[in-house]
């Protein structure tokens, strides 16, 4: 079965093929809702079956299978084929990508079906797929640079989807910038690999790891990871994921939550064996993971708006994935990858749901003439949601729990992982900096929990706000309604996993303690064995259950917290407490840190001006100044010659015989 | 074959004939549009019947008997791997460019497409002529359709760019001839019996060695010439003048072939007559591209009008094939070739696309527009899949010359440090920036002016022609070595020949290395230790 993998790969594109070309040369066609919404949605379930096929075909041990296509780039010594890669991690990725991919295709249908560019969408989420999978089947790190600024054109084409607001280009083209600063760090990680090894192909990399010498392990590790910082939104180059929210809603989930924003946890996890020879890069990883973790959930407390405050909290749980990777816990990282693209795809098409519903009510009132503007996605004008929208809160609820870690939710799982290899890692080589770490990740928990709920109870519990706050929204409520089922059935399934995922990952203390028995209970870890390595934990029994139980504690507290001064509507009053209580913190929070002003005030706009005010001038005065200078200087000398060439006989033969006198002159002495 | 090739040369001049007796304009474009088309189909079997294996020789032949008495110069056409591609592209330029101008050129038609078609043989005469002097006789012939394509059918300031392009140009060729001359000689004193010869296939060979001392001035001669041609930074400042006021055929063909006259003078002349002097000034060229690619794409970054914009990206663009080129290794070197059609085709369909969305509103300001993908949402699809082949997108053309090119830089030896290659990475963030920012405030927005709100999708013939190229830039992107193929072998071959040649060189130096002036032995490393120095400069390659 798995040398059927192309198909999983083809199967999308000609989906993006066969929409974009014929919505692009046939007006009809666009009108063809359904045809099209369910041409793209069978091209990403299709191969969501093969990928289930060749899954239960595989057991842990089941060595690669690599299926060329043809040769794409060749020259000299270096060869990069059209290859793909089957094995644990690849199909992983795979089920992922497609099957959430397909869920969030089901969903679109509902959300974009009013929508005039409705074929253009479902063409480039193909199109996204495509190059996702791309990202994650291929054997060599050039078509896996092809599935990177593919995915990222796909999110350049959807964050500007509705390029008509400026605003939202504007969105579109600073996330594909930031994307290419680190791709360009990836590409200089790509030429240095090429040096060490002479090729890029996975396996001869792989069985080639002696090649790398500590300095180049280093470097092309932390190349790697600057690369991963722009796609995976890390510090620095995080700031253009919360403003990608510009894009339509089901795009957020997919792209920027559950599988594009990932992969440079998954480029780490791929390369882990070159990672864990070099322990200053795993340090940088882990120190800008929990940096960026703390510093987005801090912003995430601060937002009104219901998707900005996903946004950075997606930001903040990828810092997590980051700390899992930087101390060693590449399956960890796997597993919060696979947990997170199921609770936050579920937050985020909930939020969808929401902003759906608060639309509804905005056109129905303007239908019925009233010139009552709001902003959709503003917190402040919900509440009480969970009367009209039975099915969108409790699904948002379940995942809600499933981020803030509450016991046997999937985010519980995955969160316990990465602080257990925090804290082991503490035990190790820079010991103190991951002790601080891990505490850093211990409040991030605290407050992921806190603002998670603080954005749930808000828009769901409580009272309706919107008519208090609206001039002409008095009755609005009653346009409130629950989205239709392709948009709450996806979400069904999303929260069913954010339930149960956690389970292919129990730690095998839980039951080791008690059986004293290898057990294999971890199945993710045994599936993984083969294709990752990672750090060993060292921690005994006592300790693993103690922060296991200090992670509960962390949790629950603050669910409970959060409970008691949001579950009323009383919120805002809260925030105002929390705001006196932290003064300019607070401000910093809510102002972002300032990062985008600081790269507007000290590269963006200095770049600029010097180019327009000092190239741009030096090469019109300076350059072309004395290109034209040697002009004059030839046309100055002509104009002197030009005197001698009077036209007049006479001065003709009085030089003439000047000359023969000079010359025979010369002749003579 | 051979006369198929010389008939596609000369197949333009005789649409030039049909097209001076022609009686009506239209009959005018349509003559042209038919000479350049089947220009373009009997080129076809040339690229069909091309052997690949033996791509280091050249094929399809025509050799004449000396055409001066007393001198070695003979007309010499053919193929080989070098020349093949570009000649193609040339030839593919053709009936596109003409279809280009169709409704925007409405003064002198005739004398508008006579140049044109005098232009299409110049070009295909440069790259397909074998011996110098013939070589040299076509490069200029060249510039003299584009002096009035610019001059008398370009923008208001025609005059003052087209003068500046013709002098400019003018200058580095002279320079060049002069030392075409003394090539001619002394290869005749040293292997044809103190007859002139230009023959390339016996310059280029073993048995012609040029001393380190007269390798330098040479050199610098020659790619002086060349490097005006490019261009490279700083000899880059007539090509803004030149572009933003040209036609805008005259535009594609200056960007998609012209430009590319440059480079395919440094690969097929400098290298394997001057291996010493290429090898030596590596670093310091390196330097000048890597410049010219930070500092075009700034420069691009700010500009106010488009086509100015494509201008400066194209010193960005060209400064990545010059880069490719000095790295002297078969990976740079071979991504040089491919990004030179890749910079002919998307940077000639960018200047297609800046041409139609001018003859609509006679602006290219980039302030005068905004929010033309809804009312040109075609032209915005092709609009975009052209910039993103110039930001080097992988899947399109763009991204396989320049990661060739950038991944030979970095491991080459000739230029010897990562640094080079480093920055000119920082490239690819640049050409995102320009672009995309250009991209955003011309064609996504709300429309604001009035102007705009009425303006005309492309139409069939706009379409019609840009669609080849773009299955071109898409197919490149998929398929490279269809294309890299031809000239792989040939590439190879160049490169060890020249790694041989500058051993023997060095080898004879040290014979007299007293003879030698000072700077020489300075800037050669002809130290006796010379075990270290003349060991192949490329092995790179073989590992």
């Amino acid at each position: 079965m798995a040398e059927y993998v192309w198909l999983i790969i083809a199967i999308p594109l000609a989906g993006f093929l066969i929409n974009g070309l014929l919505g692009l040369s046939s007006e009809s066609y666009r009108k063809q809702k359904s045809v099209i919404g369910w041409l793209a949605t069978v091209a990403v379930f299709i191969p969501f079956l093969i990928s289930v096929l060749i899954f239960l075909e595989m057991n842990a041990g089941s060595e690669p299978t690599v299926v060329r296509l043809f040769t794409w780039i060749e020259a000299g010594s270096f060869t990069s084929d059209i290859a793909y890669r089957v094995d644990q991690l690849s199909i992983l990725m795979a089920l992922v990508v497609t099957g959430v991919g397909f869920l969030i295709h089901v969903y679109s249908m509902g959300y974009m079906k009013d929508d005039e560019g409705y074929w253009k969408f479902f063409t480039y989420l193909n199109m996204f797929i495509f190059a996702m999978l791309n990202l994650v089947m291929a054997n060599n790190l050039v078509l896996l640079f092809l599935g990177w600024e593919g995915v990222g054109v796909c999110s350049y084409l959807l964050i500007g989807f509705w390029y008509g607001d400026m605003e939202k280009a504007s969105a579109a083209k600073k996330a594909f910038i930031y994307n290419r600063v680190g791709d360009f760090a990836f590409l200089i990680a790509m030429f240095l690999v090429f040096r060490a090894v002479g090729s890029l192909d996975f396996d001869v990399i792989f069985s080639n790891m002696a090649a790398f010498s500590p300095d180049i392990a280093f470097w092309v590790c932390v190349l790697m990871f600057i690369g991963a910082t722009g796609k995976s939104a890390q510090i620095p180059l995080f700031v253009w994921l919360p403003d990608a929210m510009a894009g339509p809603t089901p795009v957020s989930a997919l792209i920027h939550a559950a599988t594009m924003v990932t992969s440079g946890i998954y480029l780490i996890t791929r390369f882990s064996g070159l990672y864990m020879g070099s322990p200053e890069a795993m340090l940088l990883v882990a120190v800008i993971g929990g940096l960026t973790a703390i510093v987005a959930a801090t912003i995430a407390l601060t937002q009104y708006d219901i998707k900005k405050v996903l946004a950075y909290s997606t930001v903040s749980q990828l810092g997590f994935m980051f700390l899992a990777l930087g101390s060693g816990g590449y399956v960890a990282a796997m597993f919060h990858v696979i947990t997170h693209a199921f609770f936050k795809a579920c937050l985020f098409l909930g939020s969808g749901s929401v902003i759906h519903a608060m639309h509804h009510v905005e056109h129905e009132l303007e239908h019925e003439g009233k010139d009552a503007h709001f902003d959709p996605q503003d917190m402040r004008n919900m509440g009480g949601l969970r009367e009209y929208m039975p099915s969108t809160y409790k699904t948002f609820l379940i995942s809600t729990f499933a981020i803030a870690g509450i016991p046997f939710f999937s985010g519980f799982f995955s969160k316990d992982e990465i602080l257990a290899y925090l804290f082991n890692a503490g035990l190790g080589e820079y010991g103190a900096i991951y002790f601080g770490l891990w505490g850093l990740a211990v409040i991030t928990a605290f407050l992921t929990a806190f603002y998670m709920f603080r954005l749930t109870l808000t828009t769901f519990h409580g009272t309706f706000k919107l008519p208090g706050k609206v001039k002409g929204a008095e009755d609005s409520a009653k346009y409130l309604h629950e989205s239709p089922v392709s948009m709450t059935a996806p979400l069904w399934v999303l929260a069913g996993l954010a339930i149960v995922g956690g389970f292919m990952g129990i730690p095998e203390f839980f039951v080791t303690t008690f059986t004293s028995t290898d057990a294999t209970i971890n199945w993710l870890y045994s599936w993984l064995s083969g294709v990752t390595t990672r750090a060993e934990i060292i921690l005994p029994y006592g300790i693993k259950w103690t922060l296991v139980a200090f992670a509960i504690l962390v949790a629950v507290s603050a669910t409970i917290f959060a409970y008691k001064k949001y579950d009323n509507d009383k919120g805002e009053e809260t925030d105002a407490a929390i705001r006196a209580r932290f003064g300019g913190l607070y401000t910093t929070w809510e102002e972002k840190y300032l990062f985008d002003e600081a790269y507007e005030k000290s590269i963006i706009k200095p770049g600029h001006r010097f180019s327009d005010r000092v190239l741009a001038i030096f090469d019109i005065k300076i350059i072309d100044g004395f290109v034209n200078l040697i002009g004059s200087v030839v046309q100055f000398f002509g104009s002197l010659l030009r005197f001698v060439q009077t036209g007049v006989i006479h001065t003709y033969a009085i030089a003439f015989l000047i000359g023969v006198i000079l010359i025979i002159g010369l002749l003579i002495f | 074959m051979e006369t198929l090739l010389n008939l596609t040369i000369y197949l333009p001049l005789l649409g030039l004939i049909g097209i001076l007796a022609a009686r009506s304009e239209d009959a005018v474009k349509w003559i042209a549009l038919a000479a350049t088309s089947v220009t373009f189909a009997v080129s076809l079997p040339l690229i069909f019947n091309f052997d690949v294996a033996s791509s280091d020789t050249a094929q399809f032949v025509t050799e004449s008997g000396s055409l001066v008495f007393g001198l070695d110069i003979k007309y010499i056409v053919g193929l080989d791997g070098l020349s093949l591609l570009l000649f193609m592209l040339t030839t593919f330029f053709g009936p596109i460019v003409v279809l280009g101008a169709w409704t925007s050129v409405k003064k002198h038609v005739a004398g508008f497409y006579s140049m044109l078609m005098i232009l299409q043989t110049g070009s295909l005469g440069v790259f397909a002529s074998l011996d110098l002097v013939v070589f040299y006789v076509f490069f200029e012939l060249t510039l003299i359709p584009m002096y009035f394509l610019i001059g008398i059918w370009g923008g208001s300031g025609r005059i003052a760019a087209t003068i500046k392009f013709f002098l400019y140009t003018l200058v580095g060729s002279l320079i060049m001839l002069v030392a075409l001359v003394y090539v001619g000689y002394h290869a005749g004193a040293a292997i044809n019996n103190g007859v002139f010869i230009s023959d390339w296939r016996v310059l280029s060979g073993m048995e012609y060695q040029i001393g380190l001392v007269e390798q330098t001035w040479l050199f610098l001669a020659f790619a002086l010439a060349f490097f005006i041609k490019v261009p490279l930074f700083p000899f880059h400042t007539w090509l803004p003048y030149a572009h933003t006021e040209a036609p805008t055929a005259g535009s594609v063909v200056l960007a998609a072939i012209m430009l590319k006259m440059g480079t395919y003078g440094l690969i097929r002349f400098c290298l394997p007559l001057f291996p010493n002097a290429m090898l030596e000034f590596a670093p310091y060229i390196a330097f000048l591209a890597v410049i010219g690619i930070v500092y075009g794409a700034l420069v691009a970054m700010v500009q106010k009008d488009v086509k100015k914009l494509v201008a400066y990206s194209s010193v960005s663009h060209l400064g990545f094939v010059v880069l490719g080129l000095f790295a002297l290794n078969v990976i740079g070197v071979q991504g040089a070739i491919i990004q030179m059609i890749n910079h002919g085709l998307s940077t000639g369909a960018l200047f297609l696309i800046v041409g139609m969305i001018y003859d609509r509103r006679h602006s290219r300001q980039i302030e005068d527009f905004g929010g033309i993908t809804t009312i040109m949402p075609v032209f915005a699809v092709m609009f975009m899949l052209a910039a993103f082949s110039s930001i080097g997108l992988p899947g399109l053309n763009g991204f396989v010359g320049e990661f060739l090119i950038l991944m030979g830089a970095f491991t080459s030896e000739s230029i010897g440090n990562i640094w080079f290659a480093i920055v000119a990475t920082t490239g690819v963030i640049l050409a995102a920036i320009y672009m995309l920012w250009m991209f955003q405030r011309v064609m996504f927005g709300p429309v604001t002016k009035e102007e705009n709100k009425n303006l005309k999708d492309l139409n069939a013939r706009e379409i019609g022609l840009l669609i080849p190229v773009m299955i071109f830039i898409i197919w490149i992107g998929v398929r490279p070595t269809h294309f890299t193929q031809y000239s792989e072998h040939q590439v190879t071959v160049l490169l060890e020949q020249a790694d041989e040649k500058r051993i023997a060189v060095i080898e004879s130096a040290q014979n007299d290395i007293h003879n030698l002036p000072n700077w020489a032995s300075k800037f050669y490393d002809i130290t006796p230790s010379l075990a270290e120095a003349t060991t192949p400069k490329t092995d790179q390659d073989e590992r």
